[in-house]
């Protein structure tokens, strides 16, 4: 638990700030980690990046020992010191030393789920992350400028570089790089702009080691500045390609080679004249460390222990802590960030003040005309006019706001795919299977609290997916698939709703195998099970209790997952869909709401009392003709356009009576959540309205069919009915619903 | 009221400066201060022209320009030549410390501290200084 952090109230805020900003480094974190191992896989390493996530970490140390959050702090104390040695070249970059960043990753997501006493502390998981990352931490070694002192660089320059880029610099020059020297002068209010492009145009040409501001010369709005760049590039290209109005480019002339430099014997050849001379001997094709090699070549061998291979000597204590954080203890680990802060595009909020101002011009209207009527200065009727316009143009302002709102809530779906991502390569790697991940329609947006519940949804569905879907590499080359799996991600916004498919080229679901294991597990009697329909028995697979695996694997096949994704998803007044070819592949579709906070709906009475029906489920709702209602396998079914669609009496099935008196003609409201549509039949239509959902509360949760109450403005209350779980319960076949409940009944 | 500059690329370090120093504990000791954050070098170098500071606070590992080069601009610069500068910095980056140490910081402060601690350094660098001339920029 946090216990330092300034005083009172300010203490209290910078806390929020503090977990909601190391959530958003964790998160960033994991992205650069996939985007090393990326560049791994293709034998790059990117220097930037290694930077990048060590100051992560430098700066979650310093947060989190500032905050009092010791676990969090030793961890990364830990892991800067591993960081260091990477980004210092003492250690090279290996699968083994991102294995154990990736645990970092998810450990340090459960840290802060800690921190907000959401779950227990992993202290024992960290302490075995922290026995491992100890074996990569190498003794530290005194700088020195070494190769450096060659060139004709200003001794102050070199007093302000930190360790790193010094280490760059060294690092570059070792690579046989040219330096030069780039001097430009900014305006103060541009600044950012004008230097982001500038380093847009120096990147393909080499690294920028540092920015020294000159102070000559500056007045009060503008700021020239030094940049220190290496870069094989001939200085006519550098000088062609690095434009702007006040850029200036010089090479940096290395000096008269010294013959010997007591403490640092140079990689490079004593006496070439030019950079363009070097003799690049680190300029060897396929390793993916110059930093590692750099090493070697840099220091002398008295001053500092040989960098050892360290992956050998690790592989006991990698596979110790395998079985920590990802092990039997993985079934707990969830995905959620403990964030509860949205990012928001200012654009938005102005878009907001604006409507903010322009209900206040409808308010000194108000009030003018409350003073005409106080005054008799108005007669009635011209007086309902205004009044009338006044509340046209309050309710459009009103909707403005209530739409702003909701556009803020958004954020894209990328932020669950980022870490979805981690967990596709983590369960890879462990069942040794090669999977690739896909991910399309990531900005599609959708509401931060339905992104939050999502995450862990989709981690069973991909587990899942990379357990019993893709084959192993040899198996997939027999049927001709290509060797490496693909799950692909796809989301996109379709009408109200947001979809969301996962999809492996795996080897698809066997119906038959799905009914034996069914029926070998009690979920259905073998009578039963010659009664489902095809999509029916696919849908097995949500089952509690359900697996057609007979051993039960860490990942996936112990019958949890599949069912809680359901459930959770079902919270969140979605659905899923299920399709799958054999030997093909299998998909799941979900299909959810775009947000829960506010909803449109219809407004229906059955017998005396009020429902809301969210429109975004609902397609059309048409007169009930009785004549037409035929009865097809027990169910009363409607043909409406060619189509046949059951039908539902939400007064008998809610138990209603209905009202003495004249018997009027009933409605039919169409509704649809996915491929499945189904017809409520109510007594009238009221009408539609925006609403606010409030929760039924904690007696009454378990009611299913429902997704809470609403107050409507003329102080009546409506249930708002739940259209995706009332469908299912409808069309559900009645026998497995029964077990449904029963094993629901079974388990709380 | 004295101010304060605090060059911090962490949002919650720079909120937690500003609820150290801005609180009344520390006005009771050492007279109010109001603290003016700048998220980057940059940021700081915009700021540093604008008016007089009693006291600067500097991280060091930034993006960009970084606390040293910050350091030595400061000390460069005509209104700040003598400026109290604190540098707020990991005890890691030892080396990096003495470099800033050596380019005419007045103190370092290793990361993590508490608030006591970083309200005794600030307040001893900040008796150094006289108030401001009225009237502040």
């Amino acid at each position: 638990m946090v216990e330092g952090g300034g005083r009172g109230d300010g203490g209290d805020k910078a806390r929020d700030e503090f977990l909601s900003e190391a959530q958003e480094l964790v998160d960033g974190l994991g992205r650069d980690l996939l985007h090393l191992d990326e560049g791994l896989k293709k034998g790059r390493l990117d220097a930037e990046l290694i930077n990048d996530v060590f100051r992560a970490v430098h700066t979650l140390k310093g947060l989190s020992g500032l905050f009092g959050a010791t676990r969090m702090a030793g961890l990364s104390h830990e892991l800067e010191d591993v960081l260091d040695d990477l980004r210092l070249g003492r250690i090279e970059l290996t699968s083994a030393v991102l294995d154990l960043l990736f645990q970092a990753v998810s450990l340090y997501g459960r840290i802060l789920a800690s921190e907000s006493g959401e779950t227990p502390d992993p202290a024992a998981e960290v302490e075995q992350l922290l026995v491992a990352l100890g074996q990569f931490s190498q003794r530290r070694a005194g700088g020195g400028v070494g190769v450096v002192s060659q060139y004709d660089l200003d001794p102050g320059l070199l007093g302000v570089l930190t360790e790193y880029e010094e280490h760059r610099l060294r690092t570059n020059i070792a690579q046989g790089q040219g330096l030069y020297r780039i001097r430009v002068r900014f305006s103060l209010s541009t600044i950012d702009s004008a230097l982001d492009d500038l380093k847009a145009k120096a990147r393909p040409h080499g690294e920028i080691i540092t920015y020294l501001p000159t102070g000559s010369g500056a007045d009060i709005d503008t700021i020239e500045l030094e940049i220190l760049m290496a870069s094989r590039a001939s200085v006519e290209l550098l000088r062609s390609s690095i434009t702007g109005p006040d850029v200036g480019i010089d090479e940096v002339r290395r000096r008269a080679a010294p013959s010997g430099i007591p403490d640092t014997p140079t990689p490079v050849p004593p006496d070439p004249p030019a950079h363009e001379s070097f003799a690049p001997p680190t300029r060897v094709g396929g390793s993916i460390s110059p930093l590692a090699r750099e090493t070697g070549s840099v220091r002398t061998p008295g001053q500092l222990p040989p960098a050892p291979r360290r992956t050998p000597s690790v592989a006991p204590s990698l596979a110790q802590s395998r079985q920590g954080p990802s092990g039997p203890m993985a079934q707990e680990l969830s995905l959620r960030s403990v964030s509860q802060t949205v990012r928001v595009d200012i654009r938005k909020l102005d878009r907001l003040m604006t409507v903010v101002g322009e209900l206040a011009i409808v308010k000194t209207a108000i009030a003018n005309l409350t003073e005409r009527v106080r005054n008799r200065a108005t007669d009635a009727r011209e007086l309902a006019i205004e009044l009338a316009r006044l509340n046209r143009t309050f309710d459009r302002h009103l909707a403005q706001m209530q739409s702003g709102i909701l556009e803020v809530r958004m954020v894209p779906l990328g932020q669950a795919f980022d870490k979805l991502a981690r967990v596709v390569r983590q369960i890879s790697r462990e069942h040794g299977k090669d999977v690739n991940l896909v991910v399309t329609g990531a900005e599609t947006e959708i509401d931060k609290l339905i992104v939050e519940e999502l995450s862990d949804p989709l981690m069973h569905m991909i587990r899942n997916a990379i357990d019993h879907g893709i084959e192993p590499r040899d198996d997939r080359l027999v049927v001709g698939k290509p060797p490496i799996g693909t799950i692909a991600l796809n989301a996109f916004q379709k009408g109200n709703h947001v979809v969301i498919e996962v999809e492996d080229d795996g080897r698809g679901m066997d119906p038959e195998a799905l009914l034996d294991a069914a029926v070998r597990r009690g979920v259905v009697t073998r009578e039963e099970a010659k009664e489902l329909r095809p999509h029916e028995v696919l849908a097995l697979v949500f089952m509690p209790g359900f697996t057609t695996k007979e051993v039960a694997t860490d990942l996936s096949g112990r019958g949890v997952g599949l069912d809680v994704a359901k459930t959770n998803i079902g919270k969140l007044g979605g659905i899923v869909d299920i399709t799958s070819d054999v030997g093909i592949g299998t998909k799941m579709t979900i299909t959810l709401p775009i947000t829960l906070a506010i909803i449109n709906v219809l407004l229906v009475e059955i017998g005396p009392r009020l429902f809301a029906v969210p429109l975004a489920s609902v397609e059309e709702a048409i007169a009930l003709d009785e004549s037409q209602v035929r009865t097809v396998e027990s169910r009363e079914v409607l043909t409406v356009r060619g189509a046949s669609l059951p039908i539902c009496r939400l007064a008998r099935l809610f138990g209603i009576p209905a009202r003495p008196g004249e018997r009027r003609r009933a409605f039919v409201v169409i509704a649809q959540v996915g491929n499945r549509r189904l017809g409520f039949v109510v007594d009238e239509l009221v009408g539609q309205q925006d609403i606010v959902i409030k929760p039924l509360g904690k007696s009454l949760k378990n009611v299913r069919g429902f997704a809470g109450a609403t107050e409507l403005g003329d102080q009546r209350v409506a249930l708002v009915i739940d259209v995706a779980s009332l469908i299912e319960e409808v069309l559900l076949p009645a026998e497995t619903r029964f077990l449904a409940s029963a094993a629901e009944a079974g388990r709380s | 009221m004295r101010r304060v500059l605090v060059v911090e690329d962490s949002v919650s370090a720079r909120a937690f400066v500003r609820a150290v120093l801005e609180s009344p504990e520390f006005a009771a000791v050492n007279g109010p201060c109001e603290v003016v954050e700048a998220h980057s070098g940059f940021d700081a170098m915009r700021l540093l022209p604008r008016g007089p500071y009693s006291l600067i606070v500097t991280d060091i590992n930034m993006a960009d320009i970084n606390g040293l080069e910050l350091v030595r601009f400061i000390r460069k610069s005509e209104h700040h030549r003598t400026t109290p500068l604190l540098i707020i910095s990991t005890l890691r980056a030892e080396l990096d410390v003495e470099r800033g140490l050596a380019l005419g910081a007045d103190s370092y402060l290793p990361k993590p501290f508490t608030p006591e601690q970083l309200s005794e350094t600030c307040g001893r660098l900040l008796a150094q200084t006289a108030e401001p001339p009225p009237g502040g920029v």
